[in-house]
């Protein structure tokens, strides 16, 4: 099993809690494991992103080598695109289609969507309106991670066990919350697989 | 034996705790903060006593940890690289006295420069002070090499350089614990006079410092961290280091190299094993994150030898760091790069955050310096380096820590005039206090804005050193009470702020005007701790 995944989006939007679930399913699977992260100035509002490599053999570099991730996963779809160079022809592209605008710039969404859809392999999915309909706004980022379920080889369970791990100390209604969100991206995705 | 989950950072904190430090010393700084706090907020580093308060800057950290060291007791001293410019004093003299207890020097560097001004490769500085230093190239090394480095650096008496890079700082992986050492106890040097300077001793402590050297080398050569891998094809040799080691196997399936390797990680330089790469191979490749430190070396000035390919021969970029696609491009293989970034994604830049003090400090200095020509506003390190992007656009220099307040005042003497420094709470006692000295009894026509949000907050909101004595700092070094005046940096406060800026614009010598308001990071961090207790309680 290997699975090299790039982990994008704005500084804030949790991208680090989608890594650590995922870590810590892969952690109790007993894989092997290397995540890079981004700290420091970036993470003021900037583009931020994070290596996440998970291996059944060991792992050489803390970085992806580009056009060589399976999978890249982004809360935000122009960040997405950034990271087109990282992902492997076969590879897929999961993101949210919200776009995060703390820029002057920022080009036309449907520009943004337009080439996303024109991925071969990509889910896209609304997952700020999936989360506010489950009445949990601040699960979108785990709505992104249900949807990538379907291509980590991880079985979905040992995703929730996770994510009632890491949510646990939050309460049982975050955690109920976050489970939801997690079961509605992987629903979405099983029903819109662009392949 | 327990396997965690570590930062490079939090495998050196461990490390640290289980070679039975006595005290850490630090200045926040990124990418090496996450040691100090890992301490910190470790139940067993509490258990155990262990010291791990911030310092003022990196020179008080270093020579606080040199105290400890002369005491006997094992110590680390943590700063990013620049932090080592700051430090550069007493570590370059620590070389001459000695340690006693075991001392780490953690220098964190950054190429590519993620958060920092520059990229300069701290193994220079080792080889500068010429003491040994260590390089890891993965997280289970950065645990293993402190324990390693304590040992090495009590039984040579001499402090230890580690060099790690951002990319090994701030990545995760599984590291093997090892048994935890007790502290040592206090026992002071058997030498009297090891760490008294004096030239007359200091020219004698020199030749024991150099006397040490064969020793230095003679230990690399046979170091666990220097490894050489024989292979069958000898066009080519590889000397590499630190993650450049990883990138190389990376490229290769089952991590199987063709060529000869020699992996780096602990100097000086193993003089044996590179002259055996050299002899056996027909050329040489150097793979090394930072400067082309090994590769200058081996080329030497003449560069008659064979042919030695890295940064410098253009085989690599002369800048930035390493990664696996620009190694394997090096050794002639295929750049696996995906489809490209289309035409219309814009950079990001970092910026402030909504509601930051920052934002509407700088939005009242733009207008208070509206009448004046532009270019006055020398700043620092800290977020509100940040205002020198679009929109506010409001500083004009940003160099190294302090160097506001003394650019500022030079450009006064120079006739620009008025001049503004702009530095923040923890920047101000870092390396700013000095200056505002130098430039009071210059009595220089400045107005200095400290920007005060009461933290550390470019790296997370470490406790300011500066928390709570700011006013009596700048009147204890001489600055009018009438001068100093204190507002309060909110958008409805604008005009009232505009004003007193400008008045101070105005006055002919030193005027200090504190803009206060918490950062808003530790603001919200607070009341959701606060909003949590609420609930437990209810």
């Amino acid at each position: 099993m290997k699975k090299d995944i790039i982990l994008a989006g704005v500084g804030g939007q949790g991208i680090l809690s989608i890594a650590a679930t995922i870590g810590m399913a892969a952690i109790e699977l007993g894989l092997q494991l290397k995540q890079a992260e981004v700290h420091g100035m970036s993470q003021r509002g900037g583009d931020v992103q994070s290596h996440l490599r998970l291996s059944s053999k060991k792992i050489a570099s803390d970085l992806i080598p580009k056009g060589k991730a399976d999978l890249v996963i982004s809360v935000e779809p122009m960040e997405a695109l950034r990271y087109l160079p990282m992902l492997s022809k076969e590879g897929w592209l999961i993101t949210n289609t919200n776009a995060f605008v703390n820029i002057p710039d920022y080009p036309e969404l449907q520009e943004v969507l337009d080439r996303i859809n024109a991925t071969p392999n990509h889910i896209a999915i609304d997952a700020d309106y999936i989360a506010k309909d489950i009445g949990s706004a601040k699960s979108s980022n785990i709505v992104i991670l249900g949807a990538s379920a379907p291509f980590l080889d991880i079985d979905p369970r040992n995703l929730e066990n996770a994510i009632k791990n890491i949510f646990g100390n939050k309460g049982e209604s975050v955690v109920q919350a976050n489970i939801e969100a997690f079961n509605e991206g992987l629903k979405f995705a099983l029903n819109n697989k662009c392949a | 034996m327990q396997r965690m989950l570590l930062l490079g950072d939090e495998a050196i904190a461990q490390g640290a705790i289980d070679a039975g430090i006595s005290g850490i010393y630090a200045y926040p700084g990124t990418p090496s903060t996450e040691i100090t706090e890992f301490i910190q907020k470790s139940k067993e580093a509490k258990v155990r006593g262990i010291r791990s308060e911030w310092s003022a800057n990196e020179k008080t950290a270093m020579e606080s940890a040199l105290g400890m060291s002369y005491t006997g007791k094992r110590t680390i001293v943590c700063m990013k690289h620049v932090g080592l410019n700051v430090a550069a004093d007493p570590f370059i003299n620590a070389a001459i006295t000695g340690a006693n207890g075991g001392l780490i020097i953690l220098s964190a560097d950054d190429p590519s420069m993620h958060s920092s001004q520059n990229e300069q490769d701290s193994r220079f500085f080792g080889d500068f002070a010429m003491i040994p230093v260590l390089e890891p190239s993965n997280q289970q090394e950065a645990y293993d090499m402190v324990r390693y480095g304590f040992d090495l650096s009590e039984e040579q008496k001499i402090p230890v350089l580690l060099r790690i890079t951002t990319r090994l700082a701030h990545s995760r992986s599984g590291v093997l614990r090892r048994d935890t050492k007790e502290q040592n106890q206090i026992r002071l040097p058997e030498n009297p006079a090891q760490f008294i300077l004096l030239p007359v001793i200091a020219r004698k402590q020199y030749k024991v410092l150099l006397e040490k050297q064969n020793g230095f080398e003679k230990q690399s050569e046979r170091s666990g961290f220097n490894q050489y891998f024989e292979a069958e094809n000898r066009s080519l040799g590889i000397i590499t280091c630190g993650l450049a080691y990883n990138y190389l196997m990376e490229n290769y399936s089952e991590h199987e190299i063709p060529y000869p390797v020699l992996k780096i990680g602990q100097y000086p330089v193993p003089t044996k094993m590179v002259d055996k790469i050299y002899t056996d191979c027909d050329e040489l490749l150097i793979l090394e994150d930072g400067y082309p430190l090994l590769e200058k070396s081996i080329r030497g000035f003449l560069n008659k030898g064979k042919k030695i390919r890295g940064r410098l021969d253009g085989s690599l970029p002369r800048d930035g760091e390493l990664n696996p696609n620009i190694v394997a491009v090096s050794l002639g293989l295929d750049d696996t790069i995906g489809e490209p970034v289309p035409e219309f994604v814009v950079g990001r830049p970092p910026s402030l955050c909504n509601g930051c003090s920052h934002n509407d400090a700088f939005l009242a200095l733009n207008e208070a310096l509206n009448m004046y020509t532009r270019g006055r506003v020398f700043s620092d390190i800290g977020c509100y380096t940040l205002s020198a992007l679009k929109p506010l656009e409001s500083i004009n220099t940003c160099v190294d820590m302090g160097a506001s307040i003394t650019m500022a005042m030079g450009a006064a003497d120079a006739g620009l005039i008025p001049a503004v420094a702009a530095i923040g709470d923890s920047t101000f006692t870092h390396s700013g206090m000095t200056g505002l000295l130098d430039a009071i009894n210059n009595n220089s026509p400045i107005t200095v804005i400290i920007l005060d949000n009461a933290t550390t907050g470019m790296t997370g909101g470490q406790k300011s050193s500066a928390f709570g004595k700011i006013e009596s700092i700048c009147i204890g070094l001489g600055v009018e009470e009438e001068h100093i005046r204190i507002l309060k940096p909110l958008s409805k406060q604008h005009d009232n702020n505009v004003e007193a800026i400008k008045e101070e614009l105005e006055y002919n010598g030193v005027s200090v005007l504190i803009l206060r308001r918490e950062c808003i990071q530790t603001l919200n961090k607070r009341m959701r701790t606060k909003h949590k207790a609420k609930q437990l309680e209810i």
